[in-house]
């Protein structure tokens, strides 16, 4: 009898001990919450869904701002956060959904900072998370970035925004321009004026997209010069094996619009080849019919930058690849030193230029330091993180830099499993490498000629060269 | 403020961390420089003399740095009668950051906070929208209890606001008070109950958000608005989708049954599939009807589809937890496109949508295998999505793909992550287990691993190997003898455990090795971990038992030691073995079976997902994201065997009728009487000041009404969501005006502007329909399917809409329209036909009240001859009501506005005493009721009329029409242009007017186009056509005025 006993408490514990953090945290959620019946008594009728309060902390962990939609939730509640924090050991193996006794923490980790929001009762989590990525985006369009500094010197926008995006936590004004016609962005212009004037940030009349159908677009829009300008940008997302063939590669593309247009431009664009979309996620301004029936994209735009599209290119077509490596890593058993050998060259790039091409290493942990020779570029090799960079530019096909030279490794140390793999970065300029072309753009409802243009970039996404 | 909370503040570091702590008590806390207690208070002195100053400069910038306080978690309390005082500050941007002050502390000092409420009353009343909401939203997020009847009242009248902007606060200020005092909850649901009923988008997702939080339960209140939501759905915004499709989906697991046929259960996997064929033959065979879907079910289904292609990751989710959960298993399989797409954003999106996939990837694999590469690892990807990803990957291992799988795996082993490469490893574990084709190949590459550098990567092959060779009770000796090695080099406790168990398992199989095992074990047995130390105890019983000859002294030494551990497990443990296994006077009966007890078969381990269990909870929550019931989660009931009641969800039958009949039928409906009627509306709108439509209504019969109907649907643009009936009447009204143009030679003019109708109408109908709609048009001549193109260009948006198509339509774009009139599909289909116009010219009775003298009332210019269904003959058991607005003004009171309702008694037998009770009114409606009526003769029908005060508001009256026999609940919803009266003025008057009225009430929006396209009167028509206006005399050509009054308040509109 005992030995099933202790066999079964062998197996619970080697899962324990196997899984990575995530699933650890699982157990903590689970056994927290049957820890408290009381959770459940606390959490009774009406305590009020969605977000409940707002924590900005940053890298140190200090809880530097604090926002309550409803009564106050004290501070300490981080302390379950910080505690999760320091388990994870690394920022990004932070769970974004965490339990405690009474409260749930769902965060998102943006630019260095935490946005930690206190839940109390049943949520989709993925509707907060889509939030808080959304208040820092408006964090970041409001003051050019989403820093800690940006956001204590702007403390009291940053106040008035959060109350006008959230009343009782739910969601109420979310996009950028009605946000904008209610609070303004701080300008140094404006805030001279304001000083002057005595006028305000804060708008007093209901932004005229909060009721109408096109909530995106402010009324009254003017521009002396009406511009209109579409980027797309793809993103090649590749792992590729240690002999050069392709295990993965997708395209993944973007249409970014900067619409600068007056009055109520109704835009339609389209493409020479819209079939090559699989699967598209659309802004909200474009009328979904038109698509499904014509592959036309119609819409009012909103003011300004806004992305369009993403979509994905079908899987059924052939990625090309735009450039091969040759690499050659090995490390000596028992010597403490190692060779690295890496050429990169062009393949498939439809006779552009391939640029701003960066190869990121993760060395292991064993690698002391390097000493490399690069035929073109410089590189450096960071001995606490252990990541080598190498900034090679422009790749041409004449001469193919590579970099070579010896590795340092750690003296007694085992020799490294496995190779580590190279990321690389690249820019492809005037080429979508999936083949999308934009046939035209035509302009309804207004009656100026607005300027017109179209860029087509090709980058590396998420492109790995496993060695 | 609670004074713990700056505990770890500490840890920062730094003279301010250090203050907090010291300080924690006091009520002010200071920034950075200014350490000293007294200078505190200090500033807050100098904070309130700014406040109290006359500037208001100074007053923002002390609000500016009190907030600044608050956001830094400070304790600004003390402040609260210095800023409180500033609460009706004209300047806006003070009054603002004073109400962030007053609801971060109005609780605290609920005395005080009294002061503000008052202002708030007033701000309540304010002619600007945007106040009156953000007085509501203050006033109802002071949490003090006092207050909670004002805040009722204040709830109900914004409930019944003009301004939905008003409207949608109204809904959250629901949920506030309702955490504030739940008492108050039945009160609470009926307002609810009323916002249901609006038909703006602004207020759907607040108003269901209302309700989840209050009466989730009362799904009752959602069968008449449901087909509403639904067709709402794609406009609402983003975050009002993602509840209410969680709410729907609730709401179709209660009131339809499963689409579901082969099985009952979500098993799904191809397996079943091939082998149940003949089951499934018999079952089918069994039901005697086959499934055929509710319409209503069909609809949700089809109206989210479009929302999976949202940029916003919460909505994508909540359309694919709801195709999971109620669409028809074969269906489901597009939502997994999407989800692969999410898998490109930020990490915790990934995160949250990798735990659903691997969820659902458990249950029907099929559904992601043409996605498996998306699944693969990067380097870079945090250890949990890895982990994740793994998951998932193992999920959908099968024979097929299991190669490419385990080529994959060999990579992700030699990681550099070692708890990933040791998640690998269990990972190769369970698809060995599952696919036995290549449990050999993975033993052997497991074992490969034993040789691995990595301590914990050669651990975790251990554990892995362990349980693999206990569900294979086959020869392994060899590998037995290979990890019997491994114990000389290897420290991770879990592995020396196991391979120790797995010598004592198979300690005959091993006879030589497993002695010698048990011997060093013995010599180290102080120094193992607990787990290792409990193995050996194990061990060593097993070989007592087995080999008592070679192993007796060593097992007793190891008791011996056991017996003096210091872990009290070990020691009972020991204890325990002895009295089992060493003979002596006193061990009883169970000694004799210990060898049973010891070396019985165990079950071998299952390797299961982690994600097994999740399924019980709803996807995309935070239930199955944390896998344990959350707080207020609300569990997916069952499918019910039988439906409820379908009828429940109609809101007039006629128009369910239609919706869901092919198209066609209608057409050929079309009357030769049409023309005569359509004319008639000609004449009326042409002699503006004519007396308006004099005919008797009833017997002008359902031509009339099919003519109308059409009219109306187009003319306010919000066409049914199928279209099909707005479709076809367009096609009517066109073949009507072509009639016409040979007549009247209008016919162009007439043409064109039916053209632009039609591209609304088509444009606002759903993608389905508009297949059907483009069949139909083919048929037309060529011009009309150039004309089609174009309108399929054209918007949603009504203003938009009209300029675009270089037509000229005035468009009234007041609030009231855009909130009634909003193109929004709408099931709700729009009130049909009528009848009955009539003449009155004596209007000089009316108490025009507040308005100004030049408002008098004039008569009609032109009365619809449409009458809306009230009743149903066949949801009336043979009594069918219709009920038309004859835009007279009402007999029974000013405010009221006469409705005059036909009956028909369809059946043979005579119906008696029909009657109205149990009228179920908003608060404010009043409603004077016809007299009862004795009986109705079989095909007879009757003509009376009743007066409703609507309060100006389109709310629906509610109440019961009875006969003798059955109650029948109706309902009556004014269109918004049977609220106005029309009124007689000058130009000059109509522009002061106009003047007055701006503010909340007005929206403009100038239409220029080419005049030819349209003479002056067909825009006339169609202003008069929906609302009941008169017609201001123009001094200009392109300009068109209409006024009018509603009941209560002056009002004009223009166009």
């Amino acid at each position: 009898m005992s030995e099933v006993v202790s066999f079964k408490l062998s197996v619970r514990q080697s899962t324990g001990h196997s899984n990575c953090g995530v699933l650890t945290a699982f157990s903590a959620a689970s056994a927290s919450v049957r820890r408290g019946p009381g959770a459940e008594s606390l959490t009774g009728p009406g305590l009020g869904k969605m977000i409940h309060s707002l924590f900005l902390i940053n890298c140190s962990g200090d809880i530097f701002l604090e926002k309550h939609w409803k009564s106050v939730v004290s501070q300490s509640v981080c302390d379950y956060f910080f505690e999760a924090q320091e388990k994870a050991a690394d920022v990004e193996n932070v769970p974004p959904v965490i339990s405690t006794p009474h409260h749930y923490l769902i965060s998102i980790y943006r630019d260095k900072l935490f946005f930690v929001s206190v839940i109390q009762t049943e949520v989709p989590p993925l509707f907060v998370i889509e939030f808080l990525h959304r208040v820092a985006d408006t964090f970041q369009d409001y003051f050019g970035e989403c820093s800690e500094a940006a956001i204590k010197d702007n403390v009291v926008i940053v106040y008035e925004l959060l109350e006008e995006m959230l009343d009782n936590g739910f969601p109420l004004a979310t996009e950028s321009n009605i946000l904008k016609e209610l609070i303004k962005p701080p300008t140094i212009l404006r805030s001279v004026v304001n000083s002057i004037t005595g006028s305000s940030n804060v708008g007093d009349t209901l932004p005229t997209g909060q009721l109408s159908n096109i909530p995106w677009r402010r009324a009254g829009v003017k521009y002396t010069n009406n511009e209109a300008y579409f980027d797309v940008v793809e993103e090649i997302d590749a792992i590729i094996d240690k002999s050069g063939s392709t295990v993965f590669a997708e395209i993944q593309g973007v249409i970014d619009a900067c619409i600068k247009l007056s009055g109520m431009p109704d835009l339609s664009l389209s493409f020479m080849n819209p079939r090559l979309l699989d699967d598209v996620s659309f802004h909200p301004c474009i009328r979904f019919k038109r698509w499904e029936s014509e592959r036309v994209l119609s819409f009012i735009p909103p003011d300004g930058n806004f992305r369009l599209i993403s979509y994905r290119v079908s899987s059924q077509n052939l990625v090309a690849i735009p450039v091969y490596v040759k690499h050659s890593i090995s490390f000596k058993e028992n010597s403490s030193c190692g060779r690295f050998d890496v050429t990169i060259g062009p393949k498939q790039n439809m006779g552009k230029t391939i640029e701003g091409v960066t190869v990121t290493v993760h060395m292991p942990k064993v690698v002391l330091n390097m000493n490399l020779t690069p035929t073109q570029g410089s590189y450096t090799f960071d001995p606490v993180t252990k990541v080598l960079t190498w900034d090679v530019g422009k790749i041409t096909p004449q001469k193919l830099p590579s970099l070579k030279g010896l590795v340092n490794l750690q003296s007694g140390a085992p020799k490294p499993e496995e190779n580590p793999s190279l990321n690389i970065q690249f820019k492809i300029q005037q080429l979508a490498i999936s083949g999308l072309k934009v046939n035209r753009l035509d302009m309804y409802g207004e009656k100026y000629k607005p300027f017109k243009g179209v860029k087509y970039v090709t980058k590396a996404g998420k492109f790995q060269v496993r060695t | 403020m609670s004074s713990n909370s700056f505990a770890y503040n500490e840890q920062s570091g730094g003279g301010e961390a250090t203050e907090l702590g010291q300080e924690a008590t006091s009520t002010i806390s200071p920034s950075g420089a200014f350490g000293l207690f007294s200078s505190d208070l200090k500033k807050n002195e100098d904070l309130k003399q700014m406040l109290e100053s006359n500037k208001d400069s100074a007053k923002l910038d002390a609000m500016k740095r009190i907030v600044g306080m608050i956001a830094k978690g400070k304790n600004a309390s003390e402040l609260f009668p210095a800023v409180v005082k500033n609460v009706a500050s004209k300047n806006i941007e003070i009054k603002k950051l004073v109400y962030v002050y007053l609801v971060r502390y109005a609780e605290e000092q609920q005395d005080l906070a009294l002061l503000s409420i008052s202002t708030f009353q007033r701000a309540l009343k304010d002619p600007n929208q945007l106040i009156r909401a953000s007085a509501l939203r203050v006033l109802s997020s002071i949490r003090v209890p006092i207050i909670v009847p004002i805040m009722m009242l204040a709830i109900k009248e914004a409930a019944a606001d003009l301004s939905p902007y008003v409207r949608k606060n109204a809904a959250h200020a629901i949920q506030k008070l309702y955490s504030l005092d739940p008492e108050q909850k039945e009160m609470l649901i009926e307002v609810i109950e009323k916002l249901l009923k609006d038909k703006s988008i602004l207020v759907a997702g607040s108003v269901v958000m209302a309700f989840e939080e209050v009466c989730p339960d009362r799904i009752d209140l959602i069968h008449k608005n449901y087909r509403k939501l639904c067709n709402l759905l794609v406009d609402v915004e983003e975050w009002g989708q993602v509840v209410i499709i969680h709410m729907l989906t609730r709401y179709a697991r209660t009131q339809f049954v499963s689409p579901w046929r082969e099985d009952d259960g979500l098993e799904d996997n191809e397996k079943s599939f091939y082998d149940s064929d003949d089951e499934q033959k018999e079952k089918t065979d069994k039901r005697k009807k086959p499934y055929t879907m509710d319409p209503d079910h069909r609809l949700l289904i089809r109206n989210t589809k479009p929302l999976l292609q949202s940029r916003n990751a919460a909505v994508v989710m909540a359309v694919a937890q709801l195709y999971w959960h109620i669409s028809p298993k074969s269906e489901a399989g597009i939502i997994s496109k999407s989800l692969v797409r999410l898998l490109r954003s930020n990490r915790e999106v990934q995160y949250i949508v990798l735990q659903n996939i691997a969820t659902m990837s458990i249950q029907r694999k099929g559904m992601f295998e043409p996605y498996l590469k998306s699944f693969y690892v990067r380097s870079t990807d945090p250890t949990m999505i890895k982990t994740l990803k793994l998951e998932i990957l193992t999920n959908l291992a099968n024979e097929a793909n299991i190669s490419t799988l385990l080529r994959e795996f060999q990579t992700y082993v030699k990681s550099q992550d070692k708890q990933f490469a040791a998640a690998t490893i269990q990972t190769i574990g369970r698809c060995a287990t599952n696919i036995s084709e290549v449990t050999d190949t993975c033993l052997s590459g497991l074992v490969c691993l034993l040789s691995n550098r990595d301590e914990i990567v050669v651990a975790e092959s251990v554990v892995v190997i362990k349980k693999l060779l206990q569900m294979q009770p086959a020869q392994h000796g060899e590998i037995i003898k290979h990890m019997a090695k491994l114990l000389d080099s290897i420290t991770v406790p879990v592995a020396r455990a196991s391979i120790l168990w797995l010598i004592g398992e198979n300690c005959e199989r091993v006879p030589k090795i497993a002695p010698d095992v048990l011997r060093k074990m013995a010599k180290s047995f102080t120094s193992e971990d607990d787990l290792v130390k409990l193995q050996i105890l194990n061990l060593g019983a097993k070989l007592y038992l087995t080999n008592s000859k070679q192993t007796k002294l060593l097992t007793q030494y190891i008791l011996n030691l056991g017996k003096y551990d210091q872990n009290y497990d070990i020691r009972d443990r020991t204890r325990f073995i002895r009295q089992l296994i060493v003979p002596n006077e006193k061990s009883g009966a169970l000694s004799k079976y210990a060898k049973k007890i010891f070396l019985a078969q165990k079950p071998a381990p299952l390797l299961e997902s982690p994600f097994k269990d999740r399924d019980h909870f709803q996807l995309g929550t935070l239930s199955h994201t944390l896998n344990a019931k959350a707080a207020g989660y609300l569990e997916l009931s069952n499918w019910p065997e039988v439906a409820p009641d379908p009828s429940v969800r109609n809101v007039e039958v006629i128009d369910l009728a239609k919706e869901w009949t092919p198209a066609g039928k209608a057409k050929n409906e079309n009357p030769t009487k049409k023309f005569y009627s359509e004319s008639e509306e000609e004449e009326d709108s042409s002699d503006s000041s004519s007396d308006s439509g004099s005919e008797s209504g009833s017997e002008s019969g359902e031509e009339d009404e099919e003519g109308d109907s059409s009219e109306d649907s187009s003319e306010d643009s919000s066409s049914e969501p199928e279209s099909e009936s707005g479709h076809q009447s367009d096609t009517e009204n066109r073949r009507a005006a072509k009639r016409n143009s040979k007549t009247k030679g209008k016919g162009d003019s007439k043409d064109g502007k039916k053209e632009n109708e039609k591209s609304k109408t088509s444009d606002s109908s759903n993608a389905e329909s508009s297949s059907v709609e483009e069949s139909s048009s083919d048929s037309e001549s060529e011009s009309e399917s150039e004309s089609e193109s174009e309108s399929r260009k054209v918007t949603k948006e009504k203003e938009k809409k009209a300029k675009q198509d270089r037509n000229r339509l005035a468009t009234d774009a007041s609030l009231l329209d855009l909130d009634d009139f909003n193109p929004v599909s709408t099931p709700v289909a729009l009130p049909t036909p009528a009848l009955s116009p009539s003449l009155i010219a004596d209007l000089e009775g009316l108490n025009l009240s507040t308005s100004s003298s030049v408002i008098s009332v004039s008569t009609p210019v032109f009365v619809p001859m449409k009458t809306h269904v009230l009743l149903h003959r066949m949801s009336g058991k043979g009594l069918a009501a219709h009920y038309s607005f004859p835009r007279q003004p009402c007999i029974f009171g000013d405010k009221m506005v006469s409705v005059q309702i036909t009956l028909n008694n369809t059946t043979d037998k005579k119906i008696e005493n029909i009657h109205i009770r149990e009228k179920k009114l908003p608060i404010g409606m009043q409603m004077h009721v016809f007299n009862p009526i004795e009986s109705l003769e079989p095909e007879g029908s009757i003509t009376v009329s009743m007066g409703i005060d609507f309060c100006d508001s389109t709310q629906t009256a509610s109440f019961q029409l009875c006969t003798k026999d059955d109650c029948f609940s109706v309902n009556i919803q004014p269109p918004v242009g049977e609220l106005l009266l029309p009124v007689a003025m000058s130009e000059k008057d109509f522009k002061k007017e106009q003047g007055m009225l701006t503010g909340m009430n007005e929206t403009s929006a100038t239409i220029i186009t080419a005049p030819q396209n349209f003479p002056p009167s067909v825009i006339l028509q169609k202003v008069i056509n929906v609302a009941n206006a008169g017609v201001v005399p123009s001094g200009q050509d392109n300009i068109h005025r209409s006024s009018s009054k509603s009941l209560e308040r002056p009002d004009a509109s223009v166009s």
